[in-house]
């Protein structure tokens, strides 16, 4: 290397073969070290553009097996400032294992904090209540369709400008995130899921009352009637507001399921529901 | 017949990966059951199984380190019982999922345990710099997640349809109506967890506003989700004027409900 060097860049194809490679993060996710063969996995066409004898490529692939484990649509962006410290690395720059690592590990419990409610908290139950809403009011496959292509779309889109997002600003991002623009973006996704929970508990829980009350004068009240004039959905709004105090109280979901079924075994045998 | 077993089983392995993976959402119960039901000869069963079921998975999550019960499993096998030969009613369908997602919840932690020996050998491949090992080893591990749903959904698919058409028809009356009523009733602990994720006091209110305005039948999904959105903007707007700054303002309520989520998360 005695001439002037050209420095070292990735290519917009190593960019997408990264891109398309981050969708099977996860796959190899496994206790001690969650999902550090993923992210090696991914990262290994830019190994293979930004090293090129076997020692330093050895070396790039045993830094990016330790531990790791974040949202992982949230990996795009950390891979993004991983890729821009690594070509920085190969040019010459001193950057140190531990650096990248720590840049690494300081990113993914902050943006998995802020992304889960977002992404499975929020956009996933919408989107396929509504999904479910279309496909059950007669429209059928349509509703599939809809769920499947507005997810992908939105995914693969979020993990690309991620992705590059990350890589042309490198570690600056951090600066940038902790003006703490996505905690209000997670403030505002938590608030329209919030208020779309609210809206689906009396659209689409079924229960209805049985007993029909009869008075001294004959004249007969259905219970279920009676409720619904006070407010409709009033019985769905118990439930489920008794079900997340018991979830406060570290009851297991499938311990709230079995009593669900338990209860309308019981109140369908009582004459409660019909 | 034999096509669209092979097409079942072919579901079956790519749900086993997207359910771990979580990327195109293809173990999602509404799209897995319709997919199995359209191999099968009768795609509106599958979708009229898959939307119910999805209402009632639609609150199951792996966050952090922890593993949620699992659709995958509970959805392609439902959707053989119920689109399959067997013809078992939905609500049956849906009620036969909650021990199936249990099962396959248990076999994707046991495949998080069982795949270390894998991940052991990337760090020797790593050692003398073979790239090409440790691509090939994490298909390997894709592919061992899709066997993590195929193998017990094949298993369940042998048994005899006439047999699950006995066990219904034996079934007493009273559980055959329970499990219609539960069929309707079970969403509620979707929504619960979903809530659970989010809920401080400053949001309660909106779960509120949402459920009140949602008991005027005439307001459809998509304008109650458009008032959603226009409340969240307003909320913004006003809490990052009057507060003491955006940083400050709109991090501590999530921060501290993050804590509280992972807490209980660890203990589910």
């Amino acid at each position: 290397m005695t001439t002037t060097k050209q420095p070292l860049t990735l290519t917009l194809g190593d960019q997408l073969r990264i891109f398309g490679r981050s969708g099977l993060e996860q796959a190899a996710w496994n206790y001690p070290r969650l999902q550090n063969l993923g992210f090696c996995y991914i990262m290994i066409p830019a190994i293979q553009r930004l090293y090129a004898d076997r020692t330093a490529q050895a070396a790039a692939a045993t830094r990016h097996l330790t531990s790791f484990n974040t949202m992982p649509y949230m990996q795009s962006l950390i891979t993004g400032v991983t890729l821009s410290l690594e070509e920085q690395r190969a040019n010459g720059h001193p950057v140190s294992d531990d650096e990248i690592n720590a840049v690494k590990v300081g990113m993914m419990g902050s943006l998995a904090g802020v992304a889960d409610p977002v992404w499975w908290g929020t956009w996933r139950p919408i989107l396929s209540a509504f999904a479910a809403s279309l496909a059950l009011s007669g429209l059928g496959i349509l509703g599939p369709i809809v769920f499947f292509v507005g997810w992908n779309v939105v995914r693969l889109g979020f993990r690309w400008w991620a992705q590059r997002w990350g890589y042309r600003r490198g570690v600056q991002i951090v600066e940038d995130l902790s003006r703490g623009i996505l905690q209000k973006l997670t403030l505002g996704a938590s608030i329209v899921g919030m208020f779309i929970m609210g809206a689906l508990v009396p659209r689409w829980t079924r229960i209805s009352l049985k007993p029909v009350l009869v008075t001294a004068h004959h004249a007969t009240y259905d219970l279920q009637a009676l409720l619904d004039q006070l407010l409709p959905g009033l019985l769905p709004l118990g439930l489920t507001l008794g079900c997340v105090w018991l979830l406060r109280r570290h009851v297991k979901p499938f311990w709230l399921l079995l009593g669900i079924l338990g209860l309308s075994i019981l109140g369908y045998w009582g004459g409660l529901f019909k | 017949m034999n096509v669209s077993i092979l097409a079942v089983l072919i579901i079956a392995f790519l749900a086993g990966i997207g359910g771990v993976v979580d990327e195109w959402e293809v173990h999602q119960p509404i799209i897995a059951c319709t997919l199995v039901g359209v191999a099968l000869g009768h795609p509106l069963v599958g979708v009229t199984l898959g939307a119910s079921l999805q209402l009632i998975t639609l609150g199951w999550m792996n966050i952090g380190t922890v593993v949620g019960p699992d659709p995958a499993l509970a959805a392609v096998v439902t959707a053989w019982w119920v689109a399959g030969p067997a013809h078992l009613p939905v609500a049956l369908g849906v009620i036969l999922a909650l021990p199936l997602a249990w099962v396959g919840q248990w076999i994707t932690r046991g495949m998080r345990q069982l795949i270390i020996p894998v991940v052991n050998q990337a760090d020797q491949a790593a050692a003398v710099g073979n790239l090409r090992r440790i691509n090939h080893l994490q298909l390997l591990c894709a592919g061992l997640q899709g066997l993590r749903t195929l193998l017990p959904a094949a298993l369940l698919m042998l048994l005899p349809a006439a047999w699950l058409q006995t066990g219904y028809q034996t079934l007493p009356d009273v559980l055959r109506g329970g499990f219609r009523v539960a069929a309707g009733m079970l969403v509620v602990v979707s929504f619960a967890l979903v809530i659970n994720t989010m809920a401080t006091r400053q949001l309660w209110p909106f779960f509120f506003l949402g459920f009140a305005l949602a008991t005027d039948q005439h307001l459809s999904l998509i304008a109650l989700g458009i008032i959603g959105v226009g409340l969240a903007v307003l909320y913004l707007g006003w809490h990052g004027n009057s507060g003491a700054g955006p940083t400050t303002g709109a991090a501590t309520p999530t921060s501290a409900t993050d804590d509280d989520l992972d807490r209980e998360l660890d203990d589910l």
